[in-house]
Order: structure tokens, then C-alpha cells, then sequence
């Protein structure tokens, strides 16, 4: 069977987690080496998955975990 | 940075509830930053977002007694942070014209992806430009709620399927429909934006957007 851009859109994201069974993903590999536009798609989308786990992007406010820990200091010296 | 450790979990626990209450600091250190994302993610202002983690920690101090360890330390952690944030926006609803139920997982929408070649290479470095933080934080922001919190929990901070699901309240199988729509819809906003990030390279496809 051969499967259509639309069909490897679907399933990339299980794809990048490695959750796609392995007949589809064959399928799906297949797809990829003469498909430059799924494979932009794939190349793209694990792009932005790989940017957003970089822990630069998303940063906790500065002094967020010192006022926590004083915040808890109150409660447990209150907790007798 | 995330991998949970049970055994040094409940040793901690056992001694906190048997008295050595500042091992408390050493036990909810790891869950900081998941706290404060799912609650940013919920309720989407910084200061609000830091008074409820500050609220969640207190509460998880005093159930500690609670938890009993069938799941994860912190995905009952989470839990907790999802409560506290959910009853904030309840709160706050009455005020507000968007529905927490808004969105649901059988809306059909357009998830085409945007359909760019060129841009293969994760410009990491880049990620030392401060406006390219801002446009990945702003993309997200940018997300319906319901695949907002899923991104966050499971490519942000990088947990598993399962312990997204329990932390949201949802099934496993909701959390690998909204994580897929989720990652298309950041795919379609960003590829175009972030192409200009990609370092130079010799090959160029004859695509445009």
C-alpha cells in the first residue's frame, strides 16, 4: 500500500516519538525518501519539538524557586 | 532533570511525616519548574502563575500524609497544581467570556502543516537571540488552551504520555491527539518564522510557503 502526504501528516508526531508500529513506519520511511515535502514537514516539526524542550525557551521568573522555599519556611515553621 | 526517583521520594516522606519537616524543601525541589508551567500554562500571568505554585506546594506540604504512592510523586503533584489553577479560573470565569470547555477533541480544525523546505536544521545556537525565545513562547501562549497544556507538560518539560494524562486529567489517548495538533499548529506558526534562523546551507529547494 501506498500512503499519501495527508496519511504521513497524521502520523507525524507518533512518528517522532517512536509510537508508529513498525509496518507503518516503513511505510512512512518509504514516503519520506521521495517526498521532499513530508520530509520538510517531518525535518520542521521536530525542529520546533526539539527547540521547545531547550530549557532557554522556557525559564522559570527569576527568584521564583528562593521566594518559593521562603514562602515554605513561613508554613512549615508555622506547622510546629 | 525531570526522572522521578520513588525510593528517594518516599524515604523523604517518611521522614518528613515522622517530623524532619525541612527535608520538605529537598522533596518538592524537583517539581518547581513542572508546577510553575502547568500553572502558567492555566492561567497564563507570570505572578499569578508563581502565587499558585507557591499555594500548590503548600497544599501538597500539608496532604503529604495523603499520598499514598500508587502514582507518581509528581503526577500527584500535578494534580494538586491542576486543581489550583482550574479553581482559579473558576474563580475568575464568572468575569471572563471563554469557556474552560471551549474546546473539545472532536472540533475538527485545519492542521495542515506548513509546507516549507529549507529549514532543516535545529538552530539551537540561535536560541542565544532572545527574540527567538520570545517568538517560541509567544507561539505557545498563541495555542488553544486544551493542546497548550499538553505541549507544555510533554515537550517542554518532557514527560511521558501517561503521567501528562494523569497530571491533566484526561485520557492517554486525548493527550496523542491534542500533542499532534498541538506540535502541527506550532509547526504551520513557525516554520515560515523560524526559517530565518536556520544557519546558511548550500542546498536550496525550489519551495517557497
Amino acid at each position: 500500500m501506498r500512503i499519501d502526504c495527508k496519511h504521513v501528516w497524521e502520523h507525524i508526531s507518533a512518528y517522532i516519538d517512536g509510537e508508529v508500529d513498525a509496518e507503518l513506519r516503513s511505510e512512512i520511511d518509504r514516503h519520506l525518501e521521495t517526498c521532499e515535502i513530508c520530509s520538510a514537514v517531518l525535518d520542521s516539526t521536530r525542529n520546533v519539538v526539539v527547540l521547545m524542550a531547550d530549557s532557554r525557551v522556557f525559564e522559570v521568573p527569576a527568584g521564583f524557586s528562593a521566594r518559593l522555599h521562603e514562602r515554605l519556611d513561613e508554613e512549615l515553621a508555622r506547622s510546629g | 532533570m525531570n526522572a522521578s526517583n520513588p525510593e528517594f521520594e518516599s524515604e523523604c516522606i517518611r521522614r518528613i511525616l515522622a517530623g524532619e519537616k525541612q527535608i520538605f524543601h529537598d522533596l518538592i525541589r524537583p517539581c518547581e519548574r513542572s508546577i510553575y508551567f502547568l500553572l502558567f500554562t492555566l492561567l497564563r500571568n507570570e505572578a499569578e502563575a508563581e502565587d499558585a505554585a507557591q499555594e500548590t506546594v503548600i497544599k501538597v506540604y500539608r496532604n503529604l500524609h495523603l499520598f499514598r504512592g500508587d502514582s507518581q510523586f509528581r503526577t500527584w503533584v500535578l494534580s494538586i497544581a491542576r486543581n489550583e489553577g482550574l479553581g482559579r479560573i473558576r474563580k475568575a470565569e464568572s468575569r471572563r467570556e471563554d469557556s474552560l470547555d471551549a474546546l473539545t477533541d472532536g472540533q475538527t480544525g485545519d492542521f495542515t502543516p506548513a509546507i516549507l523546505t529549507g529549514w532543516r536544521e535545529v538552530p539551537a545556537k540561535a536560541l542565544e537571540q532572545k527574540e527567538l525565545g520570545e517568538i517560541l513562547r509567544k507561539a505557545v501562549e498563541g495555542l488553544p488552551e486544551i493542546y497548550r497544556n499538553v505541549v507544555v507538560l510533554r515537550d517542554i518539560e518532557e514527560m511521558d504520555v501517561r503521567e501528562t494524562a494523569l497530571a491533566l486529567g484526561i485520557t492517554e489517548g486525548a493527550v496523542k491527539v491534542r500533542l499532534h495538533r498541538a506540535r502541527a499548529l506550532l509547526q504551520r506558526d513557525l516554520a515560515p518564522r523560524l526559517k530565518g534562523f536556520a544557519p546558511k546551507r548550500g542546498r536550496i529547494f525550489g519551495w517557497g510557503a
